[in-house]
């Protein structure tokens, strides 16, 4: 079904009716442009974030735009969307031009944006949600009755299951994003961006997206999906067009490209995507054990509720799961930041549960935390500060008193070679710096010290596919030399690349470990469900 | 020695009171649910009220029909719910702060104008007591709901009207949302800091008015500072009514009905030292405030400046 629409010309196809009234049932082209735009050029201070880029999407069409982070994707995006003002370029909607200075005169052309992160008032239900900022049929009164009916035939007529009634907190994330969805249809848009849609959602989750897209192109809408998964973009899409750098690389149609070749588009070169790993190393012993482990998140709700796990010497453990599920209280538990309720965690068959971060650090963990920005280091010290952050009392950097300045800058620029840290100078703030050089940074932190253990929490995400590269390669070198790795990731893709075993966490239990040589993306999704399947 | 507070005619002497003086209460603390509900905090309330007072009192004074004075509460109200939201919302200042400086404001411009324009503590007709026809011949409970001046009733109908406001119109929805998550707001359309700025006008001329029904209503004087921190208590009503208009309301009468005990008390010559009687609010308010742990209703964005980012 996906696909079935391609190739076919000229099919006349009609729009539904919106129950708004906000558009009529309008007849057009298949495959007549729906958006245009042309030569757009912005600016931001010291970046061409799109220079010069040409872009246009068909009705009915499903086009990706592929890119690495700061390739400028989103930013051409948030043009069309009125978030940004061109410097230079032309828009068209259906061959006229516009000028779309807000999100509302957006709407207004039929344009929708499902944001990555989910643009929703969490203590309103999902129909004041997609009321919110409509004119009511009885202004000043709330007309939430026949709003409510609208959501329902939206969501018959595109399989977008969700209880009108329901308050948005209670709602997971693939709901939400049917929310957004909705929100947009019914405000008639036309055309539908989506940022990034699959990066939140269980494999699952994905399929019914996909569904409910195909549908929605089936009826003439047009869609842009924002990625940079090669794999899906590839498997859903008719058009892809890449942007490296701001400069638009090409538009191809999506039969005709193979993986390696898009990823070359992407990063200008050839990518080692999948590792090839060495054979199996011999179970080590157990470097990291986790017993029954208990413990609350931030707002005291329980987040742990008896969580085992052991990591041997020499393996990476990987650790999958929808966001929200205990994955930071267990990365938190073991770095030492957050206090058990319950259980024991052991290091090298040493009790620490009482031990300080600090202490832990220094018997051999390292943690690479996922609030890299937050967590991971202090924004406003420079590069060389904050490599030398863990260790900057020992004897290597201080004489107890005062730093050694110069063996730091020496060390410094030892790191930024060794870890290929893009960085102007040893004391640039590293705020200034790429999420991925960022990442690199705490990396040469952390694995410079040979570290027996370490925690990983979503390391990859959202850098650049040169960093995600090099942090892979990083972690199977360190794991051939034997350190224990526990791998907290959201990308099954990643996981099942470079882990030994895979367990899955949900609503803070231990669902199943599996090898890697038995888990599918299947199985995972089913398990991240919290659904166990029948053996 | 209590004995005297037990008796049928004071009790329904201090339930009278209790609902007269829960107006100022209510006016304030409904208008201050207006701005928390869009995220704006105004500490300024005490300071709208000292000024709405004497406006409303001023007006008055000046020999002119009640209502006019009510309406001129209103107005200063609004032009300082305007100032508020100037501060806090164009100019992003620190809401604290931006209040407390707003009540300063408030204190030293009524207290000036009231030297300057009448100079000396005068009184005024208020408005009277309307008794209600029939209701309020009904034994007891008439007298304590059904007869009073007519702010008081007003006070209690603007309960479920800005119930209604909040939960049943497109600006509550606004309102809501606003106070929730801005942005999500914003990327619909809805104009973020129009928002605050109409609940900073609605919450200037609620204070005002609370004001007024102090100064032309149950006491029909004006003097410096006249309101006695009585803003801050209906900010810490807020809180304590988890952000609901009901439990403004409860939160209101509660306090009110501590006051009442405490002017009885007095009244009644009771020996029990004064200074402890007058402080009994505001030793409520901290124990209430200590106590008021449930922060889930919590407008997620209050007291935040918003500022469309990346």
């Amino acid at each position: 079904m996906l696909t079935g629409l391609r190739g076919i010309e000229d099919q006349i196809v009609y729009g539904i009716a919106r129950p708004t009234g906000g558009h009529r049932a309008v007849n057009f082209r298949l495959n007549a442009p729906y958006v245009q735009m042309y030569g757009i050029v912005k600016r931001f201070p010291g970046v061409l974030a799109c220079d010069h880029v040409d872009f246009d999407v068909r009705r009915g069409e499903l086009h990706a735009l592929l890119g690495e982070n700061g390739a400028g994707k989103s930013t051409l995006m948030r043009i069309l969307y009125g978030l940004y003002q061109p410097e230079e370029g032309r828009i068209l909607r259906d061959g006229a031009e516009v000028t779309i200075h807000s999100p509302t005169d957006a709407i207004r052309q039929g344009i929708g944006m499902i944001h990555q992160h989910f643009m929703l008032v969490d203590t309103l239900t999902v129909t004041e949600n997609v009321a919110l900022g409509l004119k009511s049929s009885r202004e000043p009164l709330l007309d939430l009755d026949r709003v409510e009916e609208g959501i329902r035939e939206l969501s018959e007529a595109y399989g977008l299951q969700i209880d009108p009634r329901a308050p948005v907190w209670t709602l997971s994330v693939g709901e939400r994003q049917r929310v957004e969805i909705m929100k947009a249809l019914y405000r008639g848009a036309m055309m539908l961006i989506l940022d990034e849609p699959t990066a939140v959602l269980t494999p699952q989750e994905v399929d019914e997206l996909f569904v409910t897209l195909g549908y929605m192109k089936d009826n003439g809408y047009s869609l842009v999906l924002i990625s940079h998964k090669l794999q899906e973009v590839l498997a859903i899409s008719d058009r892809i067009t890449v942007l490296r750098s701001g400069r638009l690389v090409g538009t191809v149609p999506t039969e005709e490209m193979t993986r390696q070749e898009l990823a070359r588009m992407m990063v200008g070169r050839d990518v080692m995507l999948e590792r090839t790993r060495e054979e199996e190393m011999d179970a080590g012993e157990v470097r990291l054990r986790l017993e029954d482990v208990q413990a609350h998140d931030v707002t005291g709700q329980p987040a742990l509720r008896g969580v085992s796990l052991s990591v041997q010497s020499g393996e990476i453990l990987g650790v999958a799961g929808i966001s929200g599920n205990g994955q930071r209280e267990l990365a938190e538990v073991i770095a030492g930041l957050r206090p058990i309720s319950g259980g024991s965690v052991e290091m090298d068959g040493t009790p620490v549960t009482d031990w300080t971060t600090a202490r832990r650090t220094e018997s051999g963990l390292a943690y690479i935390p996922e609030e890299r920005m937050h967590d991971g280091i202090v924004r406003d010290f420079a590069v060389s500060e904050n490599l030398v952050l863990q260790e900057h009392t020992s004897d290597k950097f201080s004489n107890g008193i005062f730093l050694a300045f110069d063996y730091i800058a020496r060390y410094s620029r030892q790191m930024i070679q060794d870890f290929y840290i893009k960085t102007p100078d040893i004391r640039t703030m590293t705020r200034n710096l790429s999420g991925g050089n960022i990442q690199r940074l705490i990396l040469a932190r952390e694995l410079s010290r040979r570290p027996k253990v370490l925690v990983a929490a979503q390391p990859t995400r959202g850098i650049d596919i040169g960093a995600i590269e090099y942090i892979y390669q990083q972690l199977l070198e360190q794991r051939d030399t034997g350190m224990a790795t526990l791998l907290i990731s959201e990308d099954l893709d990643e996981l099942l690349a470079l882990c030994d075993r895979i367990a899955v966490i949900f609503e803070g239990q231990i669902m199943d470990v599996l090898d890697r040589s038995e888990a599918s993306a299947e199985e995972l999704g089913l398990l991240m469900a919290g659904v166990r399947p029948e053996k | 020695m209590f004995d005297e507070l037990f008796t049928i005619s004071t009790l329904i002497g201090i339930l009278h009171s209790c609902v007269r003086l829960a107006t100022p209460y209510l006016f304030a603390s409904l208008g201050e649910t207006f701005g928390q509900r869009s995220g704006v905090l105004n500490l300024g309330v005490d300071g709208i009220m000292l000024m709405g007072a004497f406006f409303a009192f001023y007006v008055v004074f000046e020999g002119h029909n009640l209502w006019v004075g009510v309406l001129a509460a209103i107005a200063i109200g609004v032009m300082m719910g305007l100032l508020k939201a100037f501060v806090s919302v164009t100019m992003q200042s620190l809401q604290g702060i931006s209040g407390i400086g707003l009540y300063l404001f408030g204190l030293g411009l009524s207290s000036l104008l009231f030297k300057t324009l009448i100079g000396s503590v005068e009184g005024v007709s208020g408005f009277r007591q309307l008794a209600i026809p029939f209701l309020s011949d009904i034994p007891g409970l008439g007298h304590i709901l059904f007869n009073h001046n007519a702010l008081v009733y007003l006070a209690y109908l603007m309960v479920p009207v800005s119930w209604f406001v909040i939960n049943r119109t497109t600006l509550g929805l606004k309102i809501r949302a606003v106070g929730h998550n801005p942005e999500a707001a914003d990327t619909l359309g809805v104009s973020v800091n129009g928002v605050r700025y109409t609940t900073m006008m609605i919450g200037g001329a609620l204070a005002a008015v609370a004001g007024a029904s102090l100064s032309i209503g149950l006491q029909n004087v004006f003097q410096e500072n006249m309101t006695n921190g009585l803003g801050f208590i209906a900010v810490a009503l807020v809180y304590f009514g988890s952000w609901r208009t009901i439990g403004v309301l409860g939160g209101s009468l509660l306090f009110s009905l501590v006051n009442a005990l405490q002017l009885w008390v007095q009244a009644l010559a009771i020996p029990v030292p004064s200074e402890i009687a007058v402080m009994m609010p505001y030793i409520m308010t901290i124990v209430v405030l200590a106590f008021t742990a449930r922060q889930i209703q919590k407008p997620a964005a209050l007291a935040r400046s918003y500022e469309r980012g990346e």
